[in-house]
């Protein structure tokens, strides 16, 4: 296992253009489809220019992958959708330029659910990512793509999305480290919107210690999303060898029992004795909303995404194919063609909850519990400093055992979706196995508490060699 | 209860062309959703404000200084469709 920081200290030997092409040839072998556009030459390219001179960026000469949906200037950018196939952005979202400007090498892109819409990897139009622990199995979703490579060799670290749950899902499936910060720390300037009240960007990586340098270098306000909030900068690895000392760890009841399987449930109970071991303490909490927010998740979820996918019409970018007929039915036919049956079904169902006489039925609904979903977790924060729970409620499922029956997918979201509804930060972990695929222990700090999360996390991997483990593809 | 004849409507306020054949699995998907977003309705909601925001803000202000956008090449670079420097567009009247 090697850190992304050692890494970049060991390329200066001026072999990163060898690393990279090694890299390349991985990936074209590769079983895994995790990659849909690889930006090959230009990476290369880049690599050259940095055995010539490596410069003192944080992340310089390390190559990293980027989900599907975040804007990469000159790369193709299609959110793993036929209606997008071809877009080529004529702009970096914000998060790529921060990569950039630390010498960060760019890969290409990572396959994802179309439109981040999907816990398994299986909607997207290039087909499903595989699990590098079994490829029979699903990486999860919707960051699938990201998780696959890192998990697979393929890629030193990756970037993806996490709307509800689509990092923490397949770090936990993939046996990976990946984090959703608090609302608003991570500028969405190029991220392509679904839910734009609920997604942030965040890593996925081998290690807690590069989650936070990745977090170091995309966190931080930028005027040019709306929503961006905190200051400029942000500091994680100063403080990351704290320790767990003192800390009160806050166990949801509501996260246990029904519906988890038997060795998720040993694994996550062990890995919060580990950090008892280390000096926290814990206790059971309540989060009695919870059984009503994957309700109110897929509510909001759904109708920001009927608002936010409609600027889909082939005009400006995208699939415009046949003649064109008046503007409904020419629209109409090219969003038909474009869209996936889960895309569909999204937009359908949020036109329908935000249509007159459903509005306050659905969509306001979801929003008074979406409140009372986050006093919830305010109200436990006033009791101890993070939360701890599995990160799924399940191992990786089969390819194709869940996609037909769309509610029995959106259910595995359970412990992901409360998160986002409360806009409060969250990592996975790897605390196990139940064969040989991957657990993911869930800890969540209050907003702005990535520093306490981080902390945690570390504790917790120092102690343990889950991490290390990884999967023999071939 | 949807009904094919809801789901032709729902489509066509989504400008998303609904095939006869995708009709009934739709209605199904659907009632089987609806049913169970319906848990919402157990919810004591009375004198409970919405969250529109999870972190609160503001409005934000700037200063009144132009800065830098796209060329009109460059918006126009994706588009499948163009005429004369201007995005071509189906009929509308």
């Amino acid at each position: 296992m090697i850190m992304l920081s050692q890494l970049s200290e060991e390329l200066k030997g001026g072999s990163s253009e060898e690393y990279v092409s090694r890299l390349f040839e991985k990936i074209k072998k590769s079983r895994l489809n995790g990659f849909t556009t690889l930006a090959e030459k230009s990476a290369l390219l880049a690599a050259r220019e940095f055995d010539r001179s490596p410069g003192t960026g944080r992340l310089a000469g390390v190559p990293i992958a980027i989900k599907e949906c975040i804007s990469t200037r000159g790369i193709e950018t299609n959110c793993s959708s036929r209606i997008l196939r071809g877009y080529v952005p004529p702009y970096d979202a914000h998060v790529v330029e921060r990569l950039k400007s630390e010498g960060a090498i760019i890969m290409g892109k990572a396959n994802m659910d179309e439109f981040a819409m999907g816990t398994s990897t299986e909607t997207s139009c290039f087909g499903p990512t595989k699990n590098p622990w079994d490829t029979t199995c699903v990486p999860g979703g919707s960051s699938g793509g990201s998780a696959a490579v890192v998990a697979g060799g393929e890629a030193p670290a990756a970037l993806g999305s996490d709307t509800g749950g689509s990092v923490r899902c397949p770090a936990s499936f993939c046996g990976i480290v990946g984090l959703k910060p608090t609302y608003g720390m991570v500028s969405r300037y190029g991220l392509v919107a679904y839910a734009n009240s609920l997604e942030q960007i965040g890593p996925l990586t081998h290690t807690v210690e590069d989650t936070a340098l990745l977090m170091e270098v995309i966190a931080g306000h930028d005027p040019r999303d709306s929503t961006s909030v905190g200051t400029k900068s942000y500091s994680f690895l100063s403080g990351l060898e704290g320790g767990v000392s003192g800390m009160r760890i806050g166990i949801p009841q509501e996260c246990f029992g029904e519906g988890v399987d038997r060795q998720v449930e040993k694994a996550v109970w062990q890995a919060i004795h580990t950090l008892e071991g280390l000096g926290a303490s814990w206790q059971t909490v309540s989060l009695p909303h919870t059984r009503y927010a994957l309700a109110a998740y897929y509510v909001i979820a759904m109708s920001e995404a009927s608002s936010n996918l409609a600027r889909f019409d082939g005009l400006r970018y995208g699939l415009r194919e046949g003649e064109d007929k008046d503007w409904h039915t020419t629209f109409s036919a090219i969003r038909a063609q474009g869209f996936g049956p889960e895309v569909k079904r999204r937009i359908l169902l949020g036109t329908y909850a935000l249509s007159a006489g459903y509005y306050g039925r659905y969509y306001l609904k979801a929003l008074k519990v979406r409140t009372l979903i986050k006093q919830d977790f305010l109200k436990a924060f006033g009791q101890v400093d993070i939360l701890a729970s599995p990160t799924m409620p399940i191992p990786a499922f089969k390819i194709g055992e869940r996609i037909n029956d769309p509610l029995s997918l959106y259910l595995a979201d359970v412990f992901t979706v409360p998160i986002n509804l409360a806009g409060v930060p969250a990592i996975s972990v790897p605390c196990g196995f139940a064969g040989r695929l991957p657990i993911g222990l869930q800890l969540i700090g209050p907003h702005f508490g990535e520093a306490t999360v981080l902390k945690a996390a570390q504790a917790f991997e120092s102690a343990t060699s889950f991490h290390e483990r990884s999967p023999e593809v071939v | 209860m949807i009904t094919r004849e809801d789901v032709e409507h729902i489509g066509w306020l989504a400008s998303i062309k609904i095939e006869d054949e995708e009709k009934d699995e739709l209605v199904r998907h659907f009632n089987s959703i609806l049913d169970y977003f319906h848990q919402l309705d157990e919810v004591d909601t009375e004198n409970v404000e919405p969250t529109y925001r999870v972190v609160e803000l503001d409005n934000i202000f700037r200063e009144d200084v132009a800065y830098g956008s796209l060329t009109s090449e460059q918006a126009l670079k994706n588009a499948p469709r163009r005429e004369n420097g201007y995005f071509k567009s189906p009929r509308i009247v």
